[in-house]
């Protein structure tokens, strides 16, 4: 398995609290991860690190062979890496299909086009209406985004995180606040892509059904550190690991 | 040399002016979240007051100083109770054109109470005169200035630090969910505050009225000033608001005895220079 | 805002609209004339500000500045050479390359700092065309600046000092800077401001180079405004430095609220109002700002979506509340504010 992404030594302080204290980890492409860790551990500084909302203190981040520790946000979209957010952040006046559809111009590098109508951009918006019907949401596609159930904008989210073809794409915490139902459907959605081996998915989770039904592999963050990494077979026997779980079930 | 040290006190002098009211402004801002692009008229509003009751009624200074805050600060809590809490949450953008309303609005409504032409009523005598400095005559007016200016930023050091009031302020300011839940009413914090802030504006236009003119303008060019001064020092940084006033202020006077013509440009030079190396703010964490 | 296109009855009534305008000079005497010329510039002028502030979410209280910066440009120009179209793309483009500057300057910015900074600079142009007595004229101006003819040199040379034939230099150049924009907005790039304005965080992370892209805007809306006060000068043959004052930055912000912020029209059918609610006021009082002062209260407060949002087909979101996260069926608007969560 080649180096995807390769993060060597990194460290984040936030005035007196060392956020992430030296982490060094990589990841290939095809193998879902799941990053798991109390509260606190780092999870999202990580990815935030990764995919360009923070520059790291000290260390490197390399995508591909390529160093990316201090490129800018988009630039590493275009390279192919992506994400998802915590709290929702959609594109709340824009239509659903428009939500989609920036990133998809974006990535086609149309997104600056002065003066062509959109009626000619067909390519991107039939792009656009196939990632609709993949996350469940065609139907819905002239609504103002703002305007959907908090269950389907937490769909469409996870649409623009994908939508731009990204290889690596992190997903933080993207079964939060949903019913069962609609976390169904979105683990089936990462089942689906991480199949079809087009893109390599990184989660933070804290629900423990999730991470052990979908995750390749599980990486333990503690204190800013790496706890463990293994197999989630590995990980649910791994005595530290259960020690900051205390009394959670580790078991799916 | 003489005439350098002079011009950084007179610098000094009109550095508390907009220290009076970058305070203000940051002081609003840290705890409400707003920029009151109005403040700048609330600066107007005090001195007119000052001067309807020094210069047309007659009233001692102390006293008309007393009353314009009173009435600053009157003003400023029906802006707040009344208008500013109904837009609270939404796009910041409507904050700012509804205090840009209240602006169109007070520089109108002095110009038909008190005209348009300018004012300047007398120095109180026992503020008249002046002492050699620098082998200069230095205005006694302008130490008194300077020492309403020390004296507001060591009472606003202690307010905020030692005072029940001061603490309970900077609760609200930096969590004010949480202020709510430990049994603060941040309605009332927010509508105290922003007279406050309003008051400290009235004092910086009130302490004017006898060297500066009193006209329907000086709003509008404190505000900018305001502006200018909260981007050199970071938004709701009062420290930073203090150290970028004299910044500003002694640079300004040097810049008009050195570069005349220029001197209004001059302080926008300075920002963009800030800007250009630091764009958070000198003292921004 | 959702890109619907109009109706057909939409497209009769502009067409109407149009074909009215350009007989206006042959049925209104020469007041009603000039008073469309003026809202015309002013609707040019609002529908650059609102490609910054309805479309990209970015208020600027300094477009005056460019506004002087193009009329005092045409002005240099037309007192050297009296060649229109020359004075005009001389203004554009000297307020285009203030844009360019300032907004280097200011679009790295966040809202609030990128408000107050753009009224900063509005005021560092006025205070600039005040001193400059030698360049400017200080704050008497520069006077006696010629209508001059419309000329292109060995092809055409039309007189355009009757205020009716400059009326139809001003009328074909706001259409097609109004059409330009109408296009421009629609666009891949139009659409992709939008989302800056809704997330930026989120447009960073779909790809997309925010910082440069608000910059595009703030360039094209320093051209427009340049535009428009470039087409002032020949029209009132002087300029003096109030064309830079933030009173004038105001007005393309007060007919625009006033119109509608979120629509494509609302600028202009602003700037129409803008000038029939003025003209009306002025005929009492000479204090006008304070009655506008009070509508612009009454809109903020009362209605905030201005004229056009009577006919807006959906009520869109536009007060984002706080997200009701633990109620997963309610419909919920996205957070207003974009934090990235520090874990």
């Amino acid at each position: 398995m080649t180096e995807f992404l390769k993060i060597e030594g990194i460290a984040k302080r936030f005035g007196d609290f060392a956020a992430i204290n030296g982490v060094s980890l990589t990841l290939p492409a095809d193998r879902l991860t799941a990053i798991i860790g109390p509260n606190g551990a780092g999870k999202t500084t990580l990815i935030n690190l990764a995919t360009g909302a923070l520059f790291p203190d000290s260390g490197t981040i390399h995508f591909k062979g390529e160093a990316i520790t201090r490129l800018a946000i988009h630039r590493r979209i275009h390279k192919g890496l992506s994400r998802s957010f915590q709290i929702m952040n959609i594109f709340a006046r824009l239509s659903v299909l428009q939500n989609i559809l920036v990133p998809v111009l974006s990535r086609r590098g149309r997104a600056g086009m002065p003066f062509s109508k959109m009626e000619r951009e067909q390519e991107a918006v039939t792009e656009a209406r196939r990632i609709l019907g993949e996350i469940g949401l065609l139907d819905e596609q002239n609504d103002p985004a703002g305007e959907l159930s908090h269950g389907d904008q937490r769909l469409l989210e996870l649409g623009i995180a994908i939508a731009p073809a990204p290889e690596l794409c992190f997903l933080d915490e993207p079964s939060s606040g949903l019913t069962p139902v609609e976390r169904a459907r979105v683990l089936g959605l990462i089942r689906k892509l991480s199949a079809a081996r087009h893109t390599t998915f990184v989660i933070v989770e804290h629900d423990m059904d999730v991470v052990f039904s979908l995750a390749d592999w599980i990486v333990v963050m503690n204190r800013g550190q790496v706890l463990a990494e293994g197999p989630p077979a590995e990980i649910r026997e791994n005595r530290a690991v259960r020690e900051i779980y205390l009394g959670e079930e580790l078991t799916a | 040399m003489d005439n350098f040290a002079f011009q950084g006190l007179i610098g000094l002098s009109m550095a508390m002016y907009l220290w009076l009211i970058s305070a203000g402004l940051t002081i609003i801002f840290g705890v409400l979240r707003i920029v009151n692009f109005a403040h700048g008229s609330l600066f107007m509003v005090g001195a007119y007051l000052a001067y309807a009751f020094y210069g047309q009624m007659g009233l001692p200074f102390w006293l008309a100083i007393i009353l314009s805050l009173l009435g600053t600060g009157l003003l400023g809590l029906v802006m707040e109770r009344v208008f500013l809490r109904r837009i609270y949450g939404i796009d910041e953008a409507y904050q700012l054109l509804l205090t840009f309303g209240f602006i169109l609005i007070l520089d109108d409504a002095v110009k038909i109470i008190w005209g348009g032409v300018f004012k300047i009523p007398p120095i109180p005598a026992f503020l008249d005169g002046s002492w050699p400095v620098f082998g200069r005559s230095f205005p006694i007016y302008n130490a008194f200035v300077i020492a309403v200016g020390l004296a507001v930023a060591v009472g606003l050091w202690a307010l905020f630090e030692k005072t029940w009031w001061g603490r309970t302020v900077r609760a609200t300011a930096s969590d004010r969910e949480m202020a709510n839940a430990i049994g603060i009413n941040v309605p009332w914090v927010f509508s105290g505050v922003f007279a406050f802030g309003a008051m400290l504006a009235a004092l910086g236009g009130a302490i004017g009225i006898p060297v500066r003119v009193v006209a329907p303008g000086i709003g509008a060019a404190m505000i900018i000033q305001a502006f200018i001064i909260t981007v050199i020092g970071g938004l709701g940084n009062l420290k930073g608001a203090f150290v970028s006033s004299l910044i500003v202020g002694v640079l300004s006077a040097y810049g008009t005895l050195f570069f005349p013509v220029f001197e209004l440009f001059f302080i926008f030079v300075i920002m963009a220079v800030v800007l250009l190396i630091r764009p958070q703010g000198l003292f921004a964490r | 805002m959702t890109g619907h296109p109009p109706s057909r009855l939409a497209m009769l009534l502009l067409a109407a609209l149009v074909l009215a305008l350009f007989l206006l000079p042959w049925v209104a005497g020469r007041y009603p004339i000039y008073l469309a010329i003026q809202v015309l510039i002013l609707a040019v002028f609002s529908v650059g500000f609102n490609l910054l502030f309805g479309y990209s979410g970015l208020l600027s209280f300094g477009q005056a500045g460019f506004f002087a910066i193009g009329a005092y440009g045409c002005a240099k120009i037309l007192l050297a050479v009296p060649n229109l179209l020359l004075g005009l793309a001389g203004g554009v483009a000297a307020a285009g390359i203030a844009a360019v500057v300032l907004g280097i300057l200011s679009v790295r910015h966040t809202r609030i700092y990128f408000s107050m900074l753009t009224l900063a600079f509005g005021m560092m142009i006025f205070s600039i065309a005040w001193k400059w007595r030698d360049f400017t004229g200080g704050d008497d101006g520069l006077v006696g600046i010629p209508r001059a003819p419309l000329e292109i040199p060995g092809l055409l040379s039309i007189d355009v000092s009757a205020m009716g034939h400059y009326y139809y230099v001003v009328l074909v150049l706001s259409l097609l800077a109004i059409a330009a924009m109408y296009r421009l907005v629609h666009s891949p790039l139009g659409l992709t401001l939008q989302a800056i304005r809704d997330s930026e965080t989120r447009a960073e992370f779909a790809g997309v180079p925010v910082r440069k892209y608000r910059l595009i805007a703030f360039i094209i809306a320093g051209l427009y405004a340049g535009l428009a006060g470039a087409l002032l000068t020949p029209l009132e043959n002087t300029v003096t430095p109030p064309v830079a004052h933030w009173s004038t930055s105001a007005e393309p912000v007060m007919a625009t609220l006033l119109g509608g912020v979120h629509s494509f029209a609302g600028p202009i059918v602003g700037a129409f109002f803008f000038f029939m609610i003025k003209d009306v006021i002025v005929r009492y009082t000479e204090y006008w700002l304070i009655w506008f002062g009070v509508i612009v209260v009454a809109l903020v407060i009362g209605f905030p979506g201005g004229i056009m949002s009577i006919f807006a087909k959906r009520r869109l979101p536009w007060r984002p509340a706080r997200p009701s996260s633990t109620q997963p069926d309610k419909p919920a608007a996205s957070q207003r504010h974009d934090r990235i969560s520090e874990d």
